[in-house]
């Protein structure tokens, strides 16, 4: 055993524990929302009549408040987090740091409680009018001053592969954030987009699904690139593997927006180069699957004992399973199928669901102990309980959504022999209703897993909440020698 | 694959931020440049028209509800799809629309081609109360649009702005908005949109003008004025 020589220079943890207690409480609120929004798809009196509880407005609030506000603070904390703990240093610039925590939060709350009363731009993903869009890219330029600052003064002279998934996050989706939400304002609560009609859809879509790329997978992987090797105490399976997929991935990702266009009035050149990349995309998406899946060799056994590495086990297989899915679903000839029906809200929760929630849930049941002074969770029986209802949820969730969009599909192209069309639009709504409430029961589930997880936080967080808690200090780095010619470096040892 | 080549990247921040910012660039570039360059190089045929004052509030009433979240507007060049709803949707049909209104799920029908189906009575008692018309519905009811008034002068703001886009309102257009929506609702301001839609195209043009006649909320704008500059 080495001994560590200690700077004294402490880890800062404070405003990662806020980004997580933050996490937790969009957790659960965003995903309310979800379950009456789909409660109202199958029982249309929930609406109550009301403006701002009508199911076209507060959709925009559930999309907001569970990508951006719960997974927005969830990956800003993380990445506070690996940022440190891979280069070991403190946070550059902690006072920004902190701005991003409250310029974030207060972007959240505005955008939350202005969307429902139709304060909206109505792009999808991206409907906060322009006061809000200004104050998140301002947010979004300070987070990545912190993180790129703090991974200049790292003292580890390798940057790790997450941090490069975290960096990709940052860069790409200020640049789509900025350019989607270009618009000119006609008062304070209404604006119109630069763009118009085929070039604003196109726009749309390029931003909507590099949304999907760069919030909801680049900056995810990089949660997963840092806790999943740790969760399982093994280094990576291949530390050049991930750089490969890395490139490919970021390359590849943004031509294949184009995808949720087919068939319109989009040139067909563009419908095709968008359905040929996202096939290639197969290959980094289910490669990163693949090296996060492949670390647990050796380790499968955590399986039975940490619901931590239960639920990241599970993110990778929904994570290879979604894309795999995505990909099919850009082929022109089954997206002719599931478009505009439920298999692309089948599609979009199995990500979000099972790849997005589950790989952030597992990150921040690894995190939040050493972030909040704790050997443990406060209860691991809890934990179980939140990895079950989260996994039945998801499972109630996606498959009857499945079976709802491919019943409504196949019932709207339906023709009789004389070449008419079998059924009203009508008939197909009245087919789906019942799996619209195995939905709504099925998201039940997944926030009442949210509030368990809530629960536990709460009381892992005692030591934090009485300011008991001890800074950890940054260890200094073993020397490290320069690596041979054709050498692979062994990645960051697991720090136990 | 050699090592170095790696190395020489991953121990630099700035090299590594620079070159994800190229490569995360290029798809966008490639796809939506040559869409930006043919939209200023085309001129919208003389039938489309931008939307004229009470269409437009009626528009942004639609955009502000969300009705693009369950309804789309883009038939697409699908058999069933144009026996359902009719004709394809064109790119130049949407041109004048800000935000682009195609959608992406159908938990109601396409409203592509919606102008006319329906009377103007049936389309206000369908938006107080979408049972009391189609029992198995699951649209939400919107009665507070009955009870608000559309504001010219906003009405005439946005036209000022939509003109600043490049939008061909003429200042007469403009200067008489307020009068054109004065004592309307909203609710007015948003049949009148549904029941302009999709009698746009070049095609269906002669479908409008047969149903002109029925068109009562309609303030035609000046025909010709607002064509293309």
């Amino acid at each position: 055993m080495k001994a560590v020589i200690q700077t004294p220079e402490a880890y800062d943890d404070h405003v990662i524990r806020l980004f997580l207690l933050a996490a937790a409480v969009w957790g659960i609120v965003g995903m309310s929302i979800g379950v009456l929004a789909a409660t109202q798809l199958a029982w249309p009196a929930l609406n109550f009549e009301v403006p701002w509880l009508t199911f076209s407005r507060i959709r925009a609030n559930h999309t907001f408040g569970v990508i951006f506000a719960f997974g927005g603070s969830a990956l800003m904390g993380s990445c506070y987090y690996v940022v440190q703990r891979t280069g070991h240093t403190r946070l550059a610039l902690g006072k920004l740091a902190l701005f991003t925590f409250w310029g974030w939060q207060l972007a959240c709350v505005l955008a939350m409680a202005t969307m429902p009363f139709g304060i909206t731009q109505s792009k999808e993903y991206a409907e906060p009018e322009w006061f809000v869009d200004l104050l998140v890219a301002v947010v979004w330029v300070s987070f990545g001053t912190v993180f790129f600052a703090t991974l200049a003064r790292r003292r580890i002279r390798h940057i790790y592969v997450a941090n490069w998934y975290y960096g990709a996050f940052i860069i790409a989706v200020g640049l789509l954030h900025i350019v989607n939400n270009l618009a000119l304002p006609v008062s304070l609560t209404k604006s119109y987009p630069v763009y118009s009609g085929v070039v604003d859809a196109m726009v749309q879509w390029w931003y909507g699904h590099n949304a999907v790329a760069f919030f909801l997978t680049a900056g995810f992987l990089g949660m997963m690139y840092y806790f999943v090797p740790r969760q399982a105490q093994q280094p990576l399976w291949s530390y050049r593997f991930s750089i490969v997929n890395f490139w490919a991935l970021i390359s590849i990702y943004m031509w294949a927006g184009s995808h949720h266009l087919m068939y319109t009035a989009l040139p067909d050149w563009v419908q095709s180069v968008g359905m040929a990349f996202s096939l290639v995309l197969l290959m980094p998406s289910l490669g990163s699957a693949a090296n996060g899946l492949l670390t647990f060799n050796g380790a499968w056994d955590k399986l039975r004992t940490d619901p931590a590495v239960k639920f990241m086990v599970l993110a990778l297989v929904f994570y290879a399973a979604s894309t795999f899915e995505g990909s099919m679903l850009a082929i022109k000839s089954a997206n002719s199928l599931s478009h505009y029906t439920d298999w692309t809200v089948a599609h979009v929760h199995s990500g979000a669901i099972g790849w997005v929630a589950m790989i952030t849930i597992g990150s921040l049941y690894a995190m939040a102990p050493r972030a909040l002074d704790r050997p443990a969770m406060h209860s691991k029986p809890a934990m179980e309980l939140h990895f079950w209802l989260h996994t039945a949820g998801l499972l109630l969730y996606v498959a009857s959504m499945w079976a709802s969009g491919i019943t409504a599909g196949l019932m709207w192209r339906a023709t009789n022999p004389d070449g008419s069309l079998t059924y009203s639009f009508l008939a197909s709504l009245i087919a789906i209703k019942p799996y619209y409430w195995i939905r709504a029961f099925g998201g039940l589930l997944i926030l009442s897993g949210m509030v368990v997880m809530a629960w536990n936080l709460w009381h892992t967080a005692a030591m934090a909440r009485a300011k008991l808690i001890k800074p950890i200090l940054v260890p200094l780095p073993e020397h490290i020698p320069d690596p041979v010619e054709g050498q692979v470096p062994a990645p960051l040892p697991a720090r136990t | 694959m050699r090592y170095k080549h790696f190395e020489a990247i991953e121990k630099r921040a700035g090299l590594l931020g620079v070159l994800t910012a190229v490569m995360v660039s290029l798809g966008g570039l490639a796809e939506i440049t040559p869409l930006l360059i043919r939209a200023h190089s085309v001129t919208p045929p003389a039938n489309v028209q931008p939307y004229d004052a009470l269409r437009l509030a009626g528009k942004d009433v639609y955009v502000r509800e969300g009705c693009y979240l369950c309804h789309s507007q883009m038939i697409r060049v699908l058999r069933f799809e144009t026996q359902r709803y009719g004709e394809h949707s064109t790119a130049d049909e949407s041109i004048y629309d800000r935000p682009f209104q195609w959608g992406s799920k159908r938990t109601g029908p396409d409203l592509a081609r919606i102008g006319g189906k329906y009377s103007d009575q049936w389309q206000r008692l369908h938006l107080l109360d979408p049972r009391s018309l189609v029992p198995e519905s699951n649209m939400p009811a919107y009665p507070w649009l009955e009870k608000r008034q559309v504001d010219g002068l906003d009405v005439q703001a946005r036209m000022r702005t939509l003109r600043r886009l490049g939008d061909p309102y003429t200042d007469e257009e403009i200067a008489v908005a307020p009068e054109a929506v004065a004592g309307k609702t909203e609710m007015d301001a948003l049949v009148a949109y549904l029941q302009g839609l999709g009698l746009r195209s070049t095609a269906s043009a002669e479908i409008a003008a047969l149903q002109d006649d029925g068109a009562d909320s309609e303030t035609s704008g000046g025909a010709g004025t607002g064509a293309a500059p």
